[in-house]
């Protein structure tokens, strides 16, 4: 079966940084994908390649076989125009590590505005859904808040929410639970967790070992830009063949 | 202090109702110079943050020379100059009304494009990238989310300037606009009662800008999102 994200020899470099050297990756509807790695890895690079906030050095997107921010002109690659690049985006949610939550807007209207100014809901359509995706992550009673009024772990999860109204094929995140204090982690995670459990396609970026242990149906390991180790959790965490995923797994244990 | 009041008894029905008129034009330069100054300050700060350098250099260098002179000294220059040096051309449009405004519209320009990009400035780029991720368009988020966070930022600084420019109409008498000042300063020397007139100017002025700064603090309190 065509694999519903396949990205394919990415490469991305800033001058003559190289941060990505040529990462392939494909990942199954309904499957769980996280990405470890050190610090300056390029996981977060990687996650940001695949909805094209960075623009790949070299390599492709593809997501259900369709290519994301390119097309093809008599079989050259080009970049797509800012609207059709703003289509493809709309297949794919992204959840920040520091939340971005609208702050000149409502907990409903962060919502709602890319429902009704993206999918041209009408504004009742779009609050119908805004509400039941804020039930769905506990804040049904914090509607008519302000973001800035809110804990971290109550932005993050308004953030997932609001991308979970736009119903996107897949769900990138970016160390959503970095920015947290501690005891505001769980929160977060315990929304994944469901997520996770409803069959939806994720690709996590984190330092929450365990917890990419417990939901992910694999691991990818990434050092230096590329990928070092893949596989079940069970396999690169309990068993992992290459030194350096040895290495950093000690590290995070001496924690 | 009685004497004071004798001297307005005597002369406040010809002099109130004279002043007040030309109150009137004081408001008018106020009015046009303000949206002259928006509209310049909009174009600066888009040429500002173009990052097309030789535009760039431009924005800065009329923003530099802008403020950098005495509000009086550019508006003689760009009153008397440009007459003199384009003499082919028919100027008798070009009054001190005119020149007035052109001149407060450019030096507030040159201010409002600075106040401008401090709001662009001020926004966190994770804004943009949010509302690109949801799949807003560049011009959907500026729209819907950069430029409502932006306005809020700039409205205090810009009303200011709006209160301030209301009184610095009054160096437009220096090239002979006839404004409040001006009239003050005739009637003053007409009728030998500077202290008196120039004493009900300042009140007239402080009538016109007072209310404003009221009405700022109360629409600055309204949009402080939640608070």
């Amino acid at each position: 079966m065509e694999p519903l994200l396949k990205v394919d020899d990415l490469h991305k470099a800033y001058g003559a940084l190289k941060i990505l050297n040529g990462v392939s990756v494909n990942v199954k509807r309904g499957e769980k994908v996280s990405i470890i790695g050190p610090s300056g890895s390029g996981k977060t690079t990687f996650l940001r390649c695949i909805n094209f906030l960075e623009k790949p050095t070299s390599g492709h997107i593809f997501v259900e076989g369709k290519l994301i921010g390119e097309k093809t002109v008599s079989g050259k690659f080009v970049h797509v125009s800012d609207t059709e690049l703003a289509k493809d985006r709309q297949e794919i949610g992204f959840v920040f590590q520091r939340f971005n939550l609208f702050p000149h807007l409502s907990v409903l209207g962060n919502v709602t505005i890319a429902q009704t100014k993206v999918l041209g809901l009408s504004q009742r359509d779009a609050e119908a859904r805004g509400r039941q995706m804020l039930e769905k992550v506990g804040l049904g009673h914090k509607v008519d808040e302000y973001p800035e009024r809110l804990s971290g772990g109550q932005q993050q999860r308004v953030a997932i929410a609001r991308v979970l109204a736009m119903q996107p094929k897949l769900i990138l995140f970016d160390e959503a639970t970095s920015a947290l204090d501690p005891e505001l982690i769980g929160e977060v995670l315990r929304v994944m967790r469901q997520l996770a459990e409803e069959g939806r396609t994720m690709v996590i970026v984190t330092h929450e070992i365990q917890f990419a242990a417990e939901i992910s149906d694999r691991i990818i390991f990434m050092d230096h830009g590329a990928v070092v180790e893949e596989g079940s959790p069970a396999k690169v965490l309990k068993d992992p063949q290459h030194p350096r995923t040895r290495e950093f797994l000690k590290r995070i244990e001496q924690r | 202090m009685e004497k004071l009041l004798a001297v307005y008894v005597d002369h406040i029905d010809v002099w109130l109702p004279e002043m007040l008129f030309f109150s009137i034009t004081t408001l008018e330069i106020a009015i046009v110079s303000f949206v002259l100054a928006v509209a310049i300050g909009l174009v600066l700060v888009m040429l500002r943050v173009s990052k097309i350098s030789p535009l760039v250099t431009l924005a800065i260098l009329i923003i530099e020379v802008a403020r950098g002179l005495p509000i009086v000294v550019l508006l003689y220059i760009v009153y008397f100059v440009p007459p003199q040096l384009v003499s082919g051309w028919n100027w008798s449009w070009y009054n001190a009304f005119v020149g007035a405004v052109l001149g407060l519209g450019i030096h507030g320009g040159a201010i409002l494009a600075e106040v401008f990009r401090a709001g662009i400035e001020a926004l966190h780029k994770g804004q943009r990238e949010a509302a690109l991720s949801l799949g807003m368009t560049p011009a959907k988020s500026m729209r819907y989310i950069l430029v409502p966070q932006a306005a809020r930022i700039v409205l205090p600084p810009v009303a200011n300037y709006g209160i301030g420019l209301l009184k610095e109409t009054s160096l437009c008498s220096l090239i002979g606009v006839n404004e409040l000042m001006n009239d003050a300063k005739s009637i003053a020397f007409a009728d030998y009662e500077p202290m008196a007139v120039f004493l009900l100017a300042a009140a007239i002025y402080f009538a016109m800008s007072y209310p404003l700064a009221l009405i700022l603090r109360h629409v600055e309190k309204r949009l402080n999102f939640s608070r």
